[in-house]
């Protein structure tokens, strides 16, 4: 069985989650103590991933780490459809977006672990950051709608989706709001009806 | 904002966190009542300074321990702490944006495990909370609820099934507060969950929550992130209620016969004349105030 070395707490592990949830793949995780105990920088876990960070996924013989190359694994494997991962025109755009959901974005997450879990750094600096993404996104998305699209990429949902939706959705424990994002909160919406969507702690119910 | 000129609130213990949080050698910045303190570990000893003065220290059940005033009592006693079959585990500061008094009454809150905790501390099937009871201590000045009892589907990380937990509250200071519930797995004895607030501003609150449990099987990841994930889902909420100040004047939020244990704890932050933390009275009259 696929085993996802999972945090309950990351919004990187979520995305993996949150895929296998909509693909209906049963899994295993091991919860790795990454806070406070910083299990992901011991010698265990870094002969799993030298590079010392969650998500890692084992699957029939594979150890892939980072959550963007996970989606585009799950995908080319268990999607028969191929909707999530498009071979297309399209494929180019949903690459562009992945890389910018664990790219730009993340600032999200460095200032969501300053001002929630007291780590150190500038948290006004990533803040600013992370605020410059999502006008980037809101705008994309706010072009899409304006052509009757729901999604990031084309007329389904991909993996671009489930990797933006996870920083998006938590950036209220990064201390930035959703009030000056109306085109990200229309697609919030639509991410949520997915069948199979599940949600994680922080990432608000009340759409 | 500078520290609290609030005598009831500078009175009292605080953790500052949990021992192995502060390394040695290293200086550590802390907050507390709106002072910035700093934390200096030494092989042995802990210092805690604030503007040039060292404050007392106490390093009991693993945490560091201060206080700007004079407590009247020393800390609480938690006998469980020295029972050698509990497991231990500190599940990291975490800071919420509300009043540190919104976070311990939620903690003492049954009846919203259906809808926050939905499918694992209650289901939506299963809302009702039954009669409990409520005291105040007052030899050792704390307050407790006792005879609590929810329907859980998922009462903790080693649950394999829902089970009828039962429950008591124990409310030592007004920001610090523990619950006793039954294991999965030794329905005789009791968990022990704690939740020390360290209250940094009067609407910044750094949550330390501990545990001293029975648990033969899950790992410490799998018993921190179980309680991680439980107070997160709380986070949320208490960051969204406004206001975010606990009101104590009567009116300004209605109990409900669930809420027994939330109006014996304002009762109780009345009598101390406790004010950090609190949104500002306008119903007394000058005289009245406690700060006069």
């Amino acid at each position: 069985m696929p085993k996802l070395y999972d945090y309950v707490l990351s919004g990187s592990c979520y995305k993996v989650r949150l895929l296998l949830s909509l693909l209906g793949i049963a899994y295993e995780t091991q919860a790795v103590d990454f806070f406070p105990g910083r299990e992901h920088k011991r010698p265990e876990f870094l002969a799993l991933n030298p590079l010392g960070q969650l998500p890692v996924f084992e699957d029939a013989g594979l150890v892939l780490r980072d959550a963007q190359a996970i989606l585009c694994h799950l995908a080319n494997t268990y999607d028969a459809s191929g909707q999530w991962l498009p071979r297309d025109v399209r494929f180019g755009s949903v690459m562009m977006w992945l890389s910018f959901a664990g790219g730009e974005l993340m600032a999200i997450s460095g200032a969501r672990m300053i001002a929630m879990l007291n780590y150190a750094g500038d948290l006004a600096a990533l803040q600013a950051k992370a605020r410059a993404a999502l006008r980037l996104l809101d705008d994309h998305l706010a072009d899409r709608a304006q052509a009757g699209g729901l999604w990031l990429v084309g007329a389904t949902p991909t993996i671009a989706d489930i990797a933006m939706f996870p920083y998006v959705a938590l950036s209220h424990d990064a201390g930035i709001g959703h009030e000056d994002y109306p085109a990200i909160n229309l697609w919030q919406r639509q991410v949520r009806k997915l069948p199979g969507f599940v949600g994680m702690p922080g990432v608000p119910d009340y759409f | 904002m500078s520290l609290t000129d609030d005598r009831a609130a500078l009175d009292q213990w605080y953790t500052l966190g949990a021992l192995q949080d502060f390394p040695a050698g290293a200086e550590v910045p802390s907050r507390l009542l709106g002072e910035d303190l700093t934390v200096r570990r030494l092989t042995d000893d802990v210092e805690v300074r604030a503007a040039g003065r060292a404050l007392p220290v106490r390093t009991d059940y693993g945490h560091l321990w201060t206080s700007f005033g004079t407590p009247e009592r020393d800390l609480f006693e938690l006998p469980e702490s020295r029972e050698p079959d509990r497991r231990w585990i500190h599940c990291g500061p975490v800071r919420v944006r509300a009043s540190g008094l919104r976070l311990v009454e939620n903690f003492l809150d049954l009846a919203h495990f259906p809808y926050v905790h939905t499918d694992i501390l209650g289901s939506e099937a299963h809302p009702e909370v039954a009669r409990y009871e409520v005291e105040q201590r007052r030899d050792v000045d704390e307050l407790w609820a006792t005879k609590c009892e929810f329907y859980q589907p998922k009462a903790a990380a080693a649950s394999d099934e829902g089970q009828i937990s039962k429950y008591m509250y124990r409310v030592v200071s007004p920001f610090n507060v523990m619950l006793y519930k039954t294991p999965p797995t030794a329905p005789d004895r009791w968990d022990v969950i704690a939740l020390f607030v360290q209250p940094a501003d009067e609407a910044v609150s750094v949550a330390h929550a501990f545990m001293l449990v029975i648990d033969l099987t899950s790992t410490d990841a799998e018993l921190s992130a179980f309680q991680q994930m439980i107070f997160v889902q709380d986070k949320i909420v208490l960051e969204n209620q406004r206001p975010s100040l606990l009101p104590l004047q009567p009116g300004r939020e209605t109990p409900t016969r669930a809420d027994l244990s939330s109006v014996l704890y304002r009762r109780w932050l009345k009598e101390k004349q406790l004010r950090f933390g609190t949104e500002p009275r306008t119903d007394l009259q000058s005289t009245d105030l406690p700060h006069a």
